[in-house]
């Protein structure tokens, strides 16, 4: 299956992966200037690099970033798979299947400024009448979690579809009990599949402007909500050298990613 | 529950059912079933679903003197969004909504038509640089979007090649950037969104049957005729996909307009956002949420439609 070859074809794609790579390394490359002040080349530095990791603020947004991933990663996993399970194994009405499925994709045809804003009328609401809840980091978790359930489920439901019912109703007959089944029989066999999940829940997370943007309170700034503030406030190097930086773990995440999904053979999209 | 699979009655009835092979009660099947789904039914409920019911009902109310919601129903949200303000009718708010369509539906096309090519070309890749290739398409998938969307912001700065080049053949002043404008919004969006539809599109031209382009070329189909009838059909899946991830994020996209775009260049989002911040017009930005949602919904319920004629016809 060697076709679709042809200069034209080949050039177009060479020209579109400059255009994608194009303004990243731009973003490298002035990370190492030594000119503070203007976009003119000054010499090569890594003052910046030292700098950003003297930056409190800096420090601080990173840790939000990576506590607000990990934790909705597992909560969202959690409740992602025993939704997935659920949906699979059990025989449902088609009518509360459609409707359960019709949950499950709504966050995926939403753009997500709506349901961000939806949230926080909600959480307004909610604070009105009981003056807890303020904006911050428990209302970002939330945010967070109600976005990556559908992505874990539908994953770990991709993945059910492939095991399919067989091994159970096997184990089943071999007098196995309800408990036996689910977590010596289904879950080993599940786990390529949840751990695709979380993969893709964690990511979404790090990536995630638009939710946090309007769910985050003062005092719970992340990494892309600072850069986002910091432009407007002007540039700083500083900046360059933090993007650079997540540029970097963005390459290893994927690079993870790919040798995951290439062990498992399963699909990641 | 294990106690009730075992001494299952010899003569079951009504309220036993197949289960896996086994027979189990149908209540304990059913509490099962609710134990596994509830906590996540619950959260989407609690954190989707009533949200945007609220979303829903705000926008029929009135913003108070000091931003806060009053809740007296009106109309008023969404003649104001229809340009009805104080000062008569303005075509303002229409404008933004028109051009927020426009843009969601040119950057969808544009992504559309550099994708195929892409998508050929990844297909016709060895085995071993294809995934080279595919990393390399991943990566910006996944890169934050406030850092590519800034990115751009850099690489059309003043004193960049590209923009040196356009003020020496004067298409734009000495020393100026490239933005805000209309090019570099279009720029950073076909940027950002390119990824998703080329790796649905590569996956569905990966399982494409060349049989049938080859076919086609045999009775003398020139290359658009090729296109139509043997490989847009096929490939169908994977558009449709590409399409709704694209199409779907565009139409709220708020960051590229607000960083590229400059003040003149107002999307939905970008007026959603004004509401919610500066304005704090709360119901006037929960109505044209809801003109958002079903903007989406028409543009997915089109597109969707537009597909499923294209296969049977």
């Amino acid at each position: 299956m060697r076709r679709g070859n042809s200069t034209g074809i080949t050039m177009t794609s060479v020209g579109i992966f400059i255009l994608l790579y194009i303004p990243l390394l731009c973003v490298a490359m002035f990370s190492f200037n030594a000119n503070k002040f203007g976009l003119t080349w000054g010499g090569f530095t890594l003052d910046w690099y030292i700098k950003m990791f003297q930056n409190e603020v800096i420090l601080k947004a990173a840790w939000n970033t990576l506590f607000l991933a990990v934790v909705s990663t597992i909560i969202s996993t959690v409740l992602g798979t025993m939704l997935a399970i659920g949906m699979y194994r059990f025989p449902w009405k088609k009518k509360t299947m459609g409707k359960l499925d019709m949950l499950l994709h709504m966050p995926v045809v939403t753009p997500d400024i709506i349901f961000a804003v939806a949230l926080v009328i909600a959480f307004s609401v909610i604070r009105h009448f009981t003056g807890l809840f303020e904006l911050g980091m428990p209302s970002m978790i939330v945010g967070h979690v109600t976005f990556q359930i559908s992505f874990v489920a539908l994953v770990v439901r991709g993945r059910l579809e492939l095991i399919g019912h067989d091994v159970e109703e096997a184990a089943y007959d071999l007098y196995a009990d309800h408990k036996r089944v689910l977590f010596k029989i289904l879950l080993p066999l599940l786990k390529p599949g949840i751990m695709a999940g979380a993969m893709l829940a964690f990511t979404l997370s790090l990536d995630d402007f638009v939710i946090s943007f309007f769910t985050a309170g003062p005092k719970s700034t992340t990494l892309p909500l600072f850069i986002y503030s910091a432009l407007k406030r002007g540039v700083t190097p500083e900046i360059h050298a933090l993007s650079t930086i997540i540029m970097i773990l963005t390459i290893v995440l994927v690079l993870v990613m790919q040798k995951f999904t290439a062990k498992n053979g399963g699909e990641m999209h | 529950m294990t106690d009730e699979d075992k001494n299952a009655p010899s003569k079951p009835d009504d309220s036993y059912t197949v289960f896996h092979g086994g027979l189990v009660k149908k209540k304990t099947l059913s509490r099962r079933a609710h134990s596994f789904v509830s906590p996540g039914f619950l959260w989407s409920l609690m954190f989707l679903v009533i949200p945007c019911l609220a979303l829903f009902v705000v926008s029929f109310t009135t913003r108070g003197d000091y931003g806060q919601i009053e809740w007296a129903f009106t109309w008023d949200n969404l003649k104001q969004l229809a340009g009805f303000g104080y000062f008569g009718w303005s075509a303002d708010n229409l404008l933004i909504v028109w051009r927020s369509i426009q843009v969601a539906v040119v950057t969808t096309f544009l992504c559309v038509v550099l994708s195929y090519p892409l998508a050929f070309f990844l297909a016709s890749r060895p085995d071993k640089s294809r995934t080279v290739w595919l990393t390399l398409l991943l990566i910006p998938f996944w890169t934050n979007l406030v850092i590519r969307t800034y990115a751009w912001f850099l690489a059309l700065a003043p004193n960049m090649p590209l923009a040196l080049l356009l003020q020496d053949i004067g298409a734009i002043d000495p020393g100026a950037p490239l933005y805000p404008s209309t090019f570099a919004v279009y720029l950073g969006m076909v940027s950002m969104y390119l990824p998703f539809v080329a790796l649905p599109l590569y996956t569905a031209v990966e399982k494409m049957d060349w049989a049938l382009v080859e076919a086609a070329r045999d009775l003398y189909s020139g290359g658009w005729r090729v296109f139509r009838h043997a490989i847009l059909p096929q490939t169908m899946p994977g558009l449709s996909v590409g399409i709704t991830l694209t199409l779907v994020p565009a139409m709220g996209m708020f960051v590229v307009p607000d960083m590229l775009g400059g003040s003149r260049y107002m999307l939905i989002g970008n007026l959603i956002q004004q509401q919610f911040g500066t304005s704090r017009n709360w119901p006037l930005g929960a109505a044209l949420s809801l003109v958002l949602m079903l903007l989406t919904l028409s543009a997915l319920m089109a597109s969707r439609r537009r597909e499923i004629n294209k296969v049977e016809g």
